[in-house]
């Protein structure tokens, strides 16, 4: 501290030890004070409490192997009950023989998804990938789900269950919703009076009235209207529900991003000679997008969650199962297992999806405006 | 100054015949008339509400008038957006804040337009914006985003990219006003090299050394209004309007 340099050649010095190193970061961040202190110890002990009875009971007593209820010996959770009813949890009624099918479609998802992850991969590539995933598989997926041509036996959607039940609402709603919003989106702030008027009705009334609403208009009210042969299949009509309720919602969040673009962005594309379309497609939704990529992903994970809402008209999703399961005559008792197992499978989803969208977030940071 | 004006020819490109605009009650330009001659630089300065760049921003109808006409090169601008985009396509704009697109790095900055609006191959739109951006001095920044730059170096970048279109005519709306001082001098001399070259400019600055320097005429302006316009010598050393003497000695005496 005490050494003189001359000016103009002062050199960086080394931070002072205090500032850096873990003593520094345990002292900074869990003892800073009394009251910083007072909670850590307090934290420390609420772990104490909850973790280990917590492991005990979902590892250490549990039965993890056994082909019935009775083996269940042990005072810890009785995995024997997921692993017996797995199928069911996974694909629903659908045919043991046909699962092939619904597979198939998981490993194609899987195989296509995967070079995006991959900076090696050229743009050209990946956006096209993109296009398969999100505009050809829908229609693929859904002829080898149902079946009835193609030599596929025609499998009826009351037997489609499961967490199955839960990728095909979540997804369709998902796909559907972004290109749907980002339409309403632009609509709502367009300057021609009738189709800003349509977006506005539409959102606020699918905003208005809950999921639970919607999907019973669905599945009871529609049929009193429309003639029973015209009418489409009842998962198809919680589909279109889930999807344009969502679209209303993703609406929003868009049109926040949009508003949150400055204005000399407009500007510079309109004086350039860009279309609207064009400027719109090419400079405001990229920026737009990326701006709200936390509330775009916050929209698919509440709608993911949602889709257990289905139950109400008679379709199994995971959680339905779960519950369906935990019902059973032969193995009352293990709700807790089946919700558990339940909560499990959504929680990696949506983990998964917000883990995702940070990494998108990184990924599209070209830094400051 | 005499080498200046034999660039400027008798074709006249831009016309405001007895222009008005409002913003709801708010009477912004009143009776705005002003011809330009291809080639011709003009200065427009004035005290900051003064309508100046509400005028400029007409001329590529980023705002409306409301009254009289805007002819451009024998298209008039009315809310036909055909005639609209065909004047947008030959007249470009630099904004005070430079409004580069920040998702896109600069060479992509500058090939987007051409590639969309003139349907030029990316290849050739490339070749053209290295052209532009060594003109602007600033050739190995081409695969940077605008948010590495410098403010002085982003402007650069804007008025390549307008450049890029291959304007007629180059409107400026305060180039150098955000800019810190140390950079301003580095977008005039990309300016100054344009006018040399014979773009018709309309400018909207504070830089009356520029003014001095480059303009064929100089305009004020003031509640909306074409107070006066002159060669920029008289302008300066002979200013006749009362208000046109005040915002010199306003400006000039620090």
């Amino acid at each position: 501290m005490s050494e003189k340099y001359l000016p103009g050649s002062h050199p960086d010095l080394p931070p002072p030890k205090t500032l850096v190193g873990p003593v520094a970061w345990i002292r900074d961040n869990l003892f800073d004070g009394p009251i910083n202190s007072l909670l850590t110890l307090f934290a420390m002990y609420l772990l104490y409490v909850i973790v280990p009875p917590m492991a005990s009971w979902l590892f250490l007593s549990a039965d993890w192997i056994g082909t019935s209820r009775d083996d269940c010996s042990k005072e810890g959770a009785c995995w024997v009950f997921i692993d017996v009813w797995m199928q069911q949890l996974m694909y629903g009624r659908y045919p043991t023989e046909e699962l092939w099918r619904i597979n198939l479609s998981y490993v194609m998802v899987i195989v296509t998804a995967l070079p995006l992850f991959f900076k090696a991969v050229p743009g050209k590539i990946k956006g096209l990938l993109a296009g398969v995933l999100l505009v050809v598989y829908p229609f693929v997926f859904f002829y080898l789900y149902v079946g009835g041509s193609f030599g596929l036996e025609f499998v009826e959607t009351p037997r489609w269950g499961g967490l199955f039940l839960t990728l095909v609402i979540a997804v369709t709603g998902i796909v559907a919703s972004l290109p749907l919003g980002i339409i309403l989106a632009l609509g709502r702030r367009s300057e021609m009076p009738v189709v800003k008027s349509i977006c506005v009705v539409f959102i606020e009334f699918w905003r208005g009235i809950p999921l639970i609403t919607v999907l019973f208009m669905a599945s009871v009210m529609f049929p009193l209207f429309v003639p029973e042969d015209l009418s489409p299949d009842k998962l198809v009509r919680a589909l279109a529900g889930v999807a344009l309720f969502a679209s209303a919602y993703m609406a929003e969040v868009i049109r926040g991003g949009l508003q949150a673009i400055p204005k000399g962005q407009y500007e510079a594309a309109d004086a350039l000679g860009l279309s609207y379309w064009k400027s719109m497609l090419l400079v405001i939704l990229p920026q737009a997008l990326k701006l709200v990529i936390p509330g775009i992903v916050n929209t698919f994970i509440g709608l993911f969650k949602d889709t257990t809402l289905v139950l109400i008209i008679g379709l199994f999703d995971l959680l339905g199962m779960a519950q369906a399961a935990a019902t059973n005559t032969d193995w009352l008792g293990f709700t807790i297992e089946g919700y558990v197992f339940a909560a499990f499978g959504f929680f990696v989803f949506c983990f998964g999806m917000s883990r995702y969208s940070q990494r998108l977030e990184r990924a599209l940071d070209t830094g400051h405006r | 100054m005499s080498e200046q004006q034999r660039q400027v020819s008798d074709e006249t490109v831009i016309r405001l015949i007895g222009m008005h605009k409002w913003y709801g009650e708010f009477h912004v330009l009143k009776d705005i008339n002003l011809e330009v001659k291809r080639g011709e630089r003009i200065v427009i300065c004035g005290p900051s509400g003064s309508g100046k760049s509400t005028m400029i921003r007409c001329i590529n109808r980023l705002e409306e008038h409301q009254q009289g006409q805007i002819i451009i090169e024998d298209t008039e601008l009315t809310s036909d957006v055909k005639n609209i985009e065909e004047v947008r396509r030959e007249v470009g704009m630099c904004f005070q804040h430079f409004n580069l697109f920040p998702h896109l790095t600069i060479l992509d900055n500058l090939t987007l337009a051409p590639i969309w609006v003139r349907k030029m191959p990316k290849k050739e739109a490339e070749e053209l914006a290295m052209h532009y951006l060594e003109r602007v001095k600033i050739p190995d920044q081409a695969l940077k985003y605008p948010g590495q730059l410098s403010g002085g170096q982003q402007q650069r970048v804007a008025i390549a990219r307008s450049l890029c279109m291959k304007p007629n005519i180059m409107l400026f709306d305060e180039p150098t006003s955000a800019l810190d001082p140390e950079m301003i001098a580095e977008v005039l001399d990309v300016m100054v090299t344009l006018a040399e070259e014979g773009m018709t400019m309309l400018c909207v600055t504070h830089e009356m050394g520029f003014a001095r320097k480059v303009a064929d005429r100089v305009i004020f302006m003031d509640g909306g209004e074409i107070i006066e316009e002159n060669v920029p010598e008289e302008f300066f050393n002979n200013p006749q309007n009362e208000r046109t003497q005040l915002f010199l000695s306003q400006i000039l005496n620090h």
